[in-house]
């Protein structure tokens, strides 16, 4: 069977079972979007190429699945750069096809000529020119192989013109042979045992589990191990859901912004093991001062993951299912688990005394700072001369009650992000989705967009900040048009919150640049325009009720506009480069921990 | 190339790669871009046409060497990488250089150059050029003999190896730094 270039990509995309592609077209790519008129693949028209990325990350990161997305050469390609750098960082699936102009073309400044392998190869596993129209099947699904493969990530395939519109026989490659691409997967028994005997001596171990966990389908598989060795969990940002938040032995997110018990949990514990996760310097605050009296069991699929911050007493590399039930399967079998971890109740008391006293707090949310008790009342922020304002996390907490309980969340970045992953209970894996390593703001509204796609039957709501929507918002007009009904939930405190949050605590509160007005643009006017129902909330007692009728409205995205205090700040925080044990709690607990410090002191 | 401890700064990697284009860009880029530094870096085709070498001599001070190693192997071109400790390596190089050699000095030049088992290339008016083929380190020193005469022009093609006879066994392939990380090779 003789077809084109192009008839060739949409057939190879076709037997890779893909079902949507998200992109835009332009010159380069033309030759491709023909059959795609022809094809059972869904095509998502995006009013940007980035959104198309970003689309393409939430769609993988609630399926699983690889995400697809096809732009043009130059400005299409490089516009879809910072997805392709999200989704790295981020360990996420993705596979980019880009038009390139003709290969006679390349190298001669050609109008819409980027050296897109060039800019993209340190931010894709791996990416491919190519050259001959009879390697698009191969080239297709070696991408798609690697893309899922391992520890997944972004590919990308650059098709000049001219290939795509030249003709091949059509054939179908059996395997795909990659002499330099081998990842591991099966965990070594030594190092099993090598961990099993860790764990066994350890009397205050913390399980430190990543998003490695969630790309591992190993949810199970940590729940398991954390029961079986009575061992506390922290999850990162990434691996929000992968145990639930209502799990006794979860303490939530460590790092920067991690509770108390989380982070004070990993400072005193004295074994880490590390299931995908990667020592990131948001968790690990100084390195040198991180952790410091714990052994280290690192699991990670990617070699060069372990040992790159800390070096682990037992690293393994492998898939972290196979290897979290391997440990699990040794310790259980060594046949003293029970015994073991009756002997750790004290430590289990201890992190659940600290999870009790240190909570997430914020102003207004209580005599006892209990997070769950915050009323509607004293839900507000008042300051002289301004009306009060919507406590941000008052408006999650309400959004987290009012929202069934298979909702999936996205998120931008700064600090709606990190009161959305404190504040939300996450009880489902795949139900979180964020830009965690990159810190892409602009992310949630074309993430919660590509999650709505893979995941129809599922009610999809974004949080964002004011920043944040104004850098993607266009893709609401997609969202119009294709009918896909996500919501946006904007925490409009008026200004780059976390840029001012820094400026307030290390720059002698001098803000520079960093006010936006929360009425310049109308966010209303701008939902509406974009074919979204717009809503604006001012006060307390309105908020459940326009979070009732968004969850109402199935036919069109809608788009509230939360008036949030701005001078609301995130805590805990550890300071950037500080140690994790001058961690930075809420003011109104600052007794508390005072009082705990001296008495611990008084103890020893 | 060794510190004030006398351990030495550098190891020399022979990376097996798949002879694709890009190949010297993606394994260039990956060392700027993670900050190592590569002291010299020679390429060239082997016996099969699939596959070509890359000699690569990296400052371990900068990053720890299973560390660069590791990160080398997820480079999907990459098909092997052998790493060879100074000390267990025949490492040879090769220079060209063309030094002043007035007729008063040009007995002198020639005579340094056969010292060093080096040969003549080229000879001009008051110029001579020389080739010599031998260790880095009686490149080096070859390079300090003849500045004095006045260096027009220095090329160097960076080192290759072996293992030495004997220690071939130890001339470990990828990852060996990482004993304790035990991954299905």
């Amino acid at each position: 069977m003789q077809l084109t270039g192009a008839q060739a990509l949409v057939k190879s995309l076709e037997m890779q079972g893909v079902e949507v592609v998200f992109g835009l077209p332009g010159g380069a790519i033309l030759p491709v979007y023909d059959p795609i008129i022809d094809s059972s693949i869904r095509h998502i028209l995006v009013r940007h190429e980035q959104g198309a990325g970003h689309m393409a990350e939430g769609y993988a990161h609630v399926t699983g699945q690889p995400g697809v997305a096809m732009v043009t050469s130059g400005p299409g390609a490089t516009n879809i750069v910072t997805p392709l750098c999200d989704a790295y960082m981020d360990s996420v699936p993705l596979v980019c096809i880009t038009g390139q102009v003709p290969s006679t073309s390349i190298g001669t400044d050609a109008f819409q000529e980027a050296d897109i392998t060039g800019i993209t190869m340190g931010v894709t596993k791996h990416n491919w020119l190519v050259t001959d129209a009879a390697d698009i099947p191969r080239v297709i699904k070696e991408a798609f192989h690697v893309a899922t493969t391992g520890r997944p990530g972004p590919v990308l395939v650059d098709l000049p013109k001219d290939v795509s519109n030249a003709t091949m026989d059509w054939y179908w490659p059996e395997s795909v042979d990659l002499p330099g691409y081998r990842p591991v997967a099966e965990p070594d028994r030594a190092a099993v045992e090598a961990a099993a005997t860790l764990i066994a001596a350890a009397e205050r171990p913390v399980i430190y589990a990543g998003g490695g966990i969630l790309k591992a389908r190993a949810c199970e598989a940590l729940a398991d191990l954390a029961e079986l060795t009575g061992t506390p969990v922290v999850t990162t940002l990434m691996a929000r859901g992968a145990l639930p938040d209502s799990h006794p032995l979860n303490l939530g997110m460590p790092g920067m912004h991690g509770s108390y018990a989380a982070v004070t949990a990993m400072q005193r514990a004295d074994l880490l093991i590390a299931l995908g996760s990667r020592f990131d310097d948001r968790v690990t605050g100084k390195v040198s001062a991180f952790a410091p009296l714990a052994k280290v069991i690192h699991v990670d699929i990617d070699k060069a993951e372990i040992g790159k911050v800390r070096r682990p007493e037992v690293g393994l590399a492998a898939d972290c299912r196979l290897a979290t039930e391997a440990i699990a399967e040794t310790v259980r079998h060594r046949g003293d688990a029970d015994d073991r971890r009756a002997a750790r109740q004290p430590w289990r008391d201890q992190v659940s005394r600290w999870r009790a006293e240190l909570p997430y707090a914020y102003d207004g949310d209580g005599e006892t700072g209990a997070a769950s008790s915050a009323s509607a009342a004293s839900a507000v922020g008042e300051l002289p001369g301004r009306p009060p304002l919507l406590k941000p996390q008052f408006v999650l907490e309400t959004l987290r009650d009012a929202t069934p309980e298979d909702t999936i969340l996205a998120s931008g970045v700064g600090q709606h992000q990190m009161w959305a992953s404190q504040f939300w209970r996450f009880e489902r894996p795949y139900s979180w989705v964020n830009s965690g390593g990159l810190g892409t703001m602009g992310f949630s509204i074309p993430a919660a967009i590509g999650a709505k796609v893979g995941r129809p039957d599922s009610m999809v709501w974004a949080v964002d900040g004011d920043g944040c929507f104004q850098m993607t918002a266009q893709e609401l007009v997609t969202a119009s048009a294709e009918g896909i009904p996500v919501k946006i939930a904007i925490l409009n405190n008026g200004y780059l919150g976390m840029v001012r949050q820094w400026q307030h605590m290390f720059y002698e509160e001098r803000y520079s640049e960093v006010y936006l007005s929360p009425d310049l643009p109308d966010y209303v006017g701008w939902a509406e325009a974009m074919g979204c129902v717009g809503l604006r909330v001012e006060t307390p007692e309105e908020v459940r009720p326009a979070i009732e009728k968004a969850n109402q409205i199935d036919d069109r995205p809608v788009v509230i506009d939360f008036r949030t205090d701005s001078m609301e700040q995130v805590f805990p925080m550890v300071p950037a480069g500080a140690s994790n044990d001058d961690i930075v709690v809420h003011p109104s607990q600052r007794a508390v921990l005072g009082a705990r410090a001296a008495d611990e002191e008084g103890g020893r | 190339m060794s510190n004030r401890q006398g351990v030495p700064r550098h190891h020399l990697l022979t990376v097996l790669v798949e002879n694709k284009a890009g190949v010297l860009a993606r394994v260039a880029g990956l060392f700027s871009r993670r900050g190592y530094n590569i002291f010299s870096l020679a390429v060239a085709p082997t016996d099969d046409e699939r596959f070509s070498r890359i000699s690569i001599v990296v400052d371990v001070e900068s990053a720890p060497l299973e560390q660069i190693v590791a990160q080398l192997d997820k480079l999907v071109n990459v098909v092997e990488i052998s790493e060879l400790h100074p000390s267990e390596a025949r490492e040879a190089e090769l220079l060209l250089v063309t030094v002043g050699a007035d007729p008063g000095e040009r007995a002198q030049v020639i005579q340094l150059v056969g010292v060093y088992n080096g040969s003549i290339v080229d000879v001009g008016q008051r110029e001579i050029s020389v080739m010599l083929a031998g260790s880095p380190e009686s490149l080096d020193d070859f390079e300090e003999l003849m500045r004095p005469y006045g260096i027009v022009e220095l090329q160097r093609t960076g080192r290759v190896a072996l293992p030495k006879l004997g220690s071939r066994a130890s001339a470990a392939s990828l990852g060996r730094g990482l004993a304790a990380v035990a991954g299905s090779e």
